[in-house]
């Protein structure tokens, strides 16, 4: 019924994360468009959750899954940031370009 | 050890009284004490009192009397036996097995030669202890002559060809040990040489003949070769001349028959006693030895060649008799004539007279070893060979000068002594076989014989001494052996009168005539007057007229040596240019062949290999140089430098730049969406 | 015993390489330890191949059929089997090699050449024992060329590193290049040449006897397949020439013999007696045990030929001696005449020829390895090999003259000493090859053998004269020379004897090796061979 607005809405918040994810400076910020990205993930899963109905509720025990490891995901990726802040003075992903050619 | 096998076909079977017994069963001992003197004179020899002769003597000594007994039991009752042991089977040849054997034959041919080398052994070792006395090497020098005696044993007891070839090779080899005894001065060395390789030609004749004849009759076994012979066996009666003649030249080579004769004037470079026992009177015999012992062969089989080994044989006969004329060295004239007499021998031989040629052998090996020591009591004197340099001895060696006139008119063929009735039962078998011109020319051989003998004895004995010594007597061990050596010389006659046949006496032919196979031989009936004459007449005047030309003495020495005939005197001073031919062809030849060959190989042949090897280190170079460096590591520096470039080109794509890689993975996602949306 | 039957042959096999594995544990200061354990390692494989001869039965049977076999599969994936076993054949050249390398053993006590190693050099005797003894046993066509190539090695080792160090201009060459440089490597790569044709054609029977049967390298096999006439026509004809190569090099046979003086002279003195005296015998060994059974037709095709080359190896080989200047390149082409003998004997096809090739063999080692055991304790004193610059030696050293001087007797086959049955036997051998074989060619080659003995009698008499009768030179005088000492002697003592007793009383060789020899030409070239040769097959 009303499935096509929320995989619209997913995507223009997937979109929305791909675009903060490639173009923000700012570690955090990234992280915060990655977050983004996988709750537009949740969305979707949901979504089609509700459409299809399935026995074991996957979308649902699979949103339950991407919520978990995402907020693994960030607990870890904050702690990074904080190292890095701490041992360059600096935030900025430009700045972080040692592993080049 | 048992004795024998008698020829088994009844019309060849010979009568014997003797075929076993003690001495008979023992008689291998003769062949086998020498060489174990020889061992033993090399071990101990230097410390005794006459350096080693004690041994030489000793072992001589105790055949002598195993052959005196086996000489008087054949002339009594007769003896025929053999014994032989297997050394080997070899394989088989047309089915029939075969087989190596050593051992001896204890038969009338083989006893006579026991007796010759034994007796005539013993005495020259004794004279040698007087004549080597003081020299060098005396342990060395009766080592060898027992090597040369057993040998010499061991192929006249031979009952097959393979041991004859093993004595007739090993006499070969003491030969050369002991002409080039003094070996200081190489000259002798290449007399010795000479020995050897002249012989060796003459042994390849041997060796094939050898094999020829034994293949074809499936044995190397004398009697079994005589047998075939006599029953006319096919497969012999092919290859009956070959072989004959091959086994001839083998002959020819020892027993110094034209040409193969070069060897033997040189072979003077050896100690006396050597010349008197291994060149006069039996090393140089075993070729009229081999002749005998297969003498059926020839009677049945091999008639073609009979003619060409009597021809040799006469021409041996003439041909060095004249060089012993114009010889200066007395050993020289001794050599000749021993050649000569072996030409006598073979001629008589061939032409079928088997008795008569063996008992020349046996006569002559007696004056011609007294002669020959009797040389040597005369060089011990004067110290020179020399007949220029002797004159005159008869005062000073009487003892010398009698014997060796007996000897030298022995040679000479004058009646009674005993090479009167040697040498006219060969003129009787000449003139019977048919073969009267060759007889003609033994008869004109006696002549030169008488010449050149009565030559010696004046320029040696008579006339005055032209020397610078003072010569003497020789002691009594040299001169006993002499007047021992005289006693036969004189008297053996006895033993072969024609006509006569007397028990003991008269019968030599008989006495031969025990073997293994009977064959057909010559048999004279009674002296013909007229031949006999004839003889001794050719004798008479060759002394004649040597007298005449030689006893005068004018007190220089050219007076009697310018008894000159023009051209053919300078031809045989130089030996008919033989030696200068030999030396020729095989100087001439040999060096420049052998050079050439080892030439060929290092330049050629190894050229060759090294030309590969050089084509090869080229083709590596090349393959190396350019296929590989250029070509093959080419295009392996090729794809490292594309991998080179690739990588640099694409290491620009690891920026470090976190957020590029992201926009590529996103990028990507998006190209698959695409592909598999809307392509697919 | 039970166990000897089963480990004897391979305990004379290995048991030098085990001494060889001990000495490279032992340190190398210890040279009497070195030696000891050398000798004990000859010794013994000696002492084993005598007990050999104790336990062989003479009597046994046909040909093919070998006593203290062993049999294992080694390699199943090609059907290589680790197959050991002797016959009459094997059994007097194996006697041979275990004999020769005590007496090496013995002779090497004090003697070393420079770079003085010990430790290095024995070791290289006792890998080549194993690969000699080995060659004679092996049964397998796989296992006969390793040992074959096995004695390579430690050869060129020998050569390269201890021998004659004087450089030598060879024609054709840019710079001067020391003797033994050449010499070694000359040796290897000419022997490996024949070596990989010979491989070629074992294969190409291997894979050939696939036909009949499961593929085999095994030569027991290969000759049964053999006689039964397997292998014929142009296949046959080109594995008998490519395993002729290989055999021929080694012998040597003319034109592949080049090798042979160079190796020699640039040798040291126990690698020259080795190289003569057994590894020679390697390669008409194989002739005997694996052309002529696996291809007789062929092998017949090949006699004549065999025959002329032989026979120009005989009269080649004596003209060149004779224009030699050095002592022991002299007693190398000597070998040329000599094999020569041997392989004319082989072409004959006749158990008469053969046997006269065995004991040739056998005679040949013992002689000539006397003759280089003195060539090399002379040049060793002399420090020279040219001969013109030798003379009365026999008065300088009594003792070693007057061996040389009969050994010298000996090589050029006076009879009563052991080289004279080879040379005669070969001769009467070719009087009557075997039926169908051009008697026009064996004739010939007969009597060319004949006069090559008259060419031998000569070089060696030359040889004699030259060295050691004359007077010593003048550059001689003052020196001291030390006549042969008691290693030499022992080493020495031996050989003489053993030439004069198979001199007199060949049957020594013979009884063990005539019944052999005689079946396998009965087998061998039965009457369908013969018959095949008349019709030109």
């Amino acid at each position: 019924m009303l499935l096509n607005q929320f995989l619209i809405l997913a995507a223009a918040l997937f979109a929305l994360g791909i675009y903060g994810l490639l173009v923000r400076r700012n570690l955090v910020l990234i992280l915060l468009s990655v977050e983004l990205m996988l709750n537009a993930v949740n969305i979707n899963l949901i979504a089609f959750e509700s459409v299809f109905r399935s026995e074991l509720a996957v979308g649902q025990v699979f949103a339950i899954f991407v919520i978990t490891v995402a907020a693994a995901e960030v607990g870890i990726g904050l702690a990074i940031v904080i190292m890095i802040f701490r041992n360059r003075r600096s935030a900025n992903v430009d700045d972080l370009s040692l592993l080049r050619w | 050890m048992t004795p024998l096998v008698l020829a088994t076909e009844a019309e060849h079977v010979v009568e014997a009284g003797i075929t076993g017994g003690f001495w008979v069963d023992t008689a291998g001992i003769m062949l086998v004490l020498p060489f174990a003197a020889f061992l033993l004179i090399m071990a101990v020899g230097k410390r005794m009192k006459r350096q080693g002769a004690e041994i030489a003597i000793g072992a001589l000594a105790i055949n002598t009397i195993w052959a005196t007994v086996l000489f008087v039991l054949n002339m009594t009752e007769g003896v025929l036996a053999k014994t032989t042991f297997e050394i080997a089977r070899i394989g088989t040849v047309a089915g029939k097995e075969i087989v190596f054997e050593l051992g001896w034959v204890v038969d009338g041919l083989s006893i006579m030669m026991f007796f010759l080398v034994n007796l005539i052994g013993l005495l020259v070792f004794i004279y040698a202890v007087g004549y080597m006395h003081g020299d060098v090497r005396i342990p060395w020098f009766f080592a060898a002559f027992s090597l040369f005696a057993g040998s010499m044993l061991l192929l006249v007891g031979a009952p097959n060809l393979i041991q004859l070839i093993i004595g007739w090779e090993g006499v070969g080899l003491a030969s050369y040990l002991l002409i080039g005894f003094y070996w200081e001065d190489l000259d002798n060395v290449r007399a010795g040489n000479k020995a050897f390789l002249v012989n060796r030609v003459g042994d390849v004749g041997l060796t094939l003949g050898a094999i020829i004849v034994a293949l074809a009759v499936g044995s190397f076994d004398f009697g079994a070769i005589n047998l075939a012979a006599a029953e006319h066996l096919e497969a012999l009666s092919s290859v009956a001349v070959v072989g004959g003649l091959l086994l001839f030249l083998g002959a020819m080579g020892k027993s110094a028959q034209f040409p193969l004769h070069i060897w033997l004037p040189d072979a003077m470079a050896g100690p006396t006693p050597v010349s008197a026992l291994m060149h006069a009177a039996t090393m140089v015999t075993a070729g009229i030895y081999l002749m005998a012992r297969t003498f059926p062969l020839f009677q049945n089989l091999a008639e073609a060649a009979r003619p060409w080994m009597v021809a040799i044989g006469a021409i041996t006969l003439f041909a060095m008799g004249l060089l012993a004329l114009v010889a200066d060295d007395i050993k020289k004239v001794l050599a000749y004539s021993t050649v000569s007499q072996l030409g006598y021998m073979m001629t008589a031989v061939a032409a079928g007279g088997y008795t008569a040629g063996l008992f020349h052998l046996f006569t002559h090996a007696f004056f011609k070893a007294l002669l020959f020591l009797g040389a040597g009591s005369v060089i011990h004197a004067v110290h020179s060979n020399n007949m220029s340099e002797m004159g005159g001895l008869r005062k000073d060696l009487p003892i010398t000068y009698w014997t060796f006139l007996i000897g030298s008119l022995s040679l000479a063929g004058i009646i009674p002594l005993a090479g009167f009735w040697s040498k006219d039962e060969i003129l009787a078998t000449l003139g019977d076989e048919g073969y009267t011109a060759v007889m003609w020319l033994a008869i004109a051989g006696a002549f030169v014989t008488a010449f050149y003998m009565t030559r010696t004895v004046a320029l040696t004995f008579h006339g005055t001494y032209k020397g610078h010594g003072h010569p003497h007597e020789s002691p009594r061990v040299m001169t006993v052996p002499l007047v021992l050596l005289a006693i036969p010389a004189a008297i053996a006659g006895i033993f072969s009168i024609p006509g006569v046949s007397l028990p003991g006496i008269g019968n030599f032919g008989q006495w031969l005539a025990v073997r293994e196979v009977a064959m057909g031989d010559h048999h004279g009936e009674a002296i013909e007057w007229v031949l006999a004459g004839s003889g001794i007449l050719a004798a008479l005047a060759g002394i004649a007229l040597g007298w005449m030309i030689f006893s005068r003495d004018r007190g220089t020495q050219t007076a009697r040596d310018s008894f000159e005939v023009p051209v053919l005197y300078p031809l045989l001073r130089n030996k008919y240019y033989m030696d200068d031919l030999a030396n020729g062809v095989v100087g001439g030849t040999m060096g420049p062949v052998a050079r050439f060959v080892n030439w060929t190989n290092t330049y050629i042949i190894d050229g060759l290999v090294n030309a590969v090897a050089l084509l090869t280190k080229a083709l590596g170079s090349f393959v190396y140089g350019i296929v590989d460096q250029l070509g093959v590591d080419g295009v392996v520096h090729g794809l490292s430098a594309a991998a080179d470039g690739a990588g640099s080109a694409l290491r620009k794509m690891q920026t470090g730049r976190v957020q590029q890689y992201a926009a590529s993975v996103v990028g990507g996602v998006l190209a698959l969406i695409i592909v598999f949306v809307f392509v697919t | 015993m039970e166990l000897f039957e089963t480990w004897g042959l391979t305990l004379i096999v290995f048991l030098p390489l085990a001494g060889a594995l001990l000495l490279g544990l032992l340190p190398k200061e210890n040279e009497l330890s070195l030696k000891t354990v050398a000798l004990l390692a000859s010794l013994g494989a000696f002492v084993l191949s005598l007990v050999l001869i104790g336990q062989f039965d003479f009597s046994a049977g046909p040909y093919n059929s070998y006593q203290f076999e062993v049999d294992e599969t080694w390699i199943g994936a090609i059907n290589a089997h680790y197959h050991l076993g002797v016959d009459g054949i094997s059994l007097p050249l194996l006697v041979l090699s275990t004999f020769v390398m005590v007496l090496a053993v013995i002779y090497s006590w004090n003697h070393w050449e420079e770079p003085r190693n010990p430790k290095a050099f024995l070791i290289l005797m006792m890998i080549l024992a194993t690969g000699m003894n080995g060659t004679f046993l092996a049964l397998d066509l796989v296992l006969f060329f390793i040992f074959f190539e096995v004695v390579l090695l430690p050869m060129y080792f020998m050569i390269g590193i201890w021998g004659d160090r004087t450089p030598r201009k060879i024609p054709g060459f840019g710079r001067e290049v020391e003797t033994r440089l050449y010499a070694s490597i000359k040796f290897f790569l000419f022997t490996l040449f024949g070596s990989a044709f010979m491989l070629l054609g074992f294969l190409a029977l291997y894979f050939e006897s696939g036909k009949s049967g499961p593929r085999t390298f095994d030569i027991v096999e290969l000759t049964k397949l053999g006689a039964d006439g397997a292998f014929t026509g142009e296949f046959a004809f080109l594995v008998f020439g490519a395993m002729f190569l290989g055999f021929a090099v080694k012998v040597p046979m003319w034109p592949l013999h080049t090798w042979l003086p160079d190796a020699h002279t640039a040798a040291p003195t126990v690698g020259s007696v080795l190289l003569a005296a057994i590894l020679l015998k390697l390669g008409s060994y194989g002739f005997i045990r694996i052309s002529l059974p696996i291809l007789p037709e062929e092998a017949a095709n090949w006699a004549p030929a065999i025959a002329i080359l032989a026979v120009i190896g005989i009269i080649y080989g004596s003209l060149a001696c004779l224009a030699q200047t050095d002592m022991k390149r002299l007693i190398a082409f000597s070998s040329v005449g000599h094999m020569g003998f041997v392989m004319l004997g082989i072409a004959t096809l006749t158990d008469i020829g053969i046997n006269a090739a065995i004991i040739g063999m056998v005679a040949h080692g013992l002689i000539t390895g006397l003759l280089f055991f003195l060539a090399g304790s002379m040049s060793h004193r002399y420090h020279t090999r040219e001969m013109s610059r030798l003379g009365g030696n026999i008065r300088l050293m009594p003792v070693m003259g007057g061996i040389l001087a009969f050994t010298a007797m000996a090589s050029l086959g006076l009879p009563g000493l052991a080289g004279f049955w080879g040379e005669f036997m070969t001769l009467v051998g070719s009087y009557n090859p075997l039926q169908g074989l051009s008697l026009g060619v064996f004739r010939t080659a007969m009597v060319l053998g004949a006069v090559g003995t008259v060419l031998t009698a000569g070089y060696m008499l030359w040889m004699l004269q030259q060295v050691n009768l004359g007077e010593p030179g003048a550059e001689w005088q003052g020196q001291e020379f030390h006549d042969a000492d008691r290693f030499e002697l022992t080493a020495w003592v031996p050989l003489i004897v053993l030439i004069v007793v198979i001199g007199f009383y060949p049957k020594v060789v013979f009884d063990t090796t005539t019944d052999t020899v005689t079946s396998l030409v009965n087998t061998v070239f039965n009457s369908e061979t013969v018959a095949s040769l008349g019709s030109g097959g």
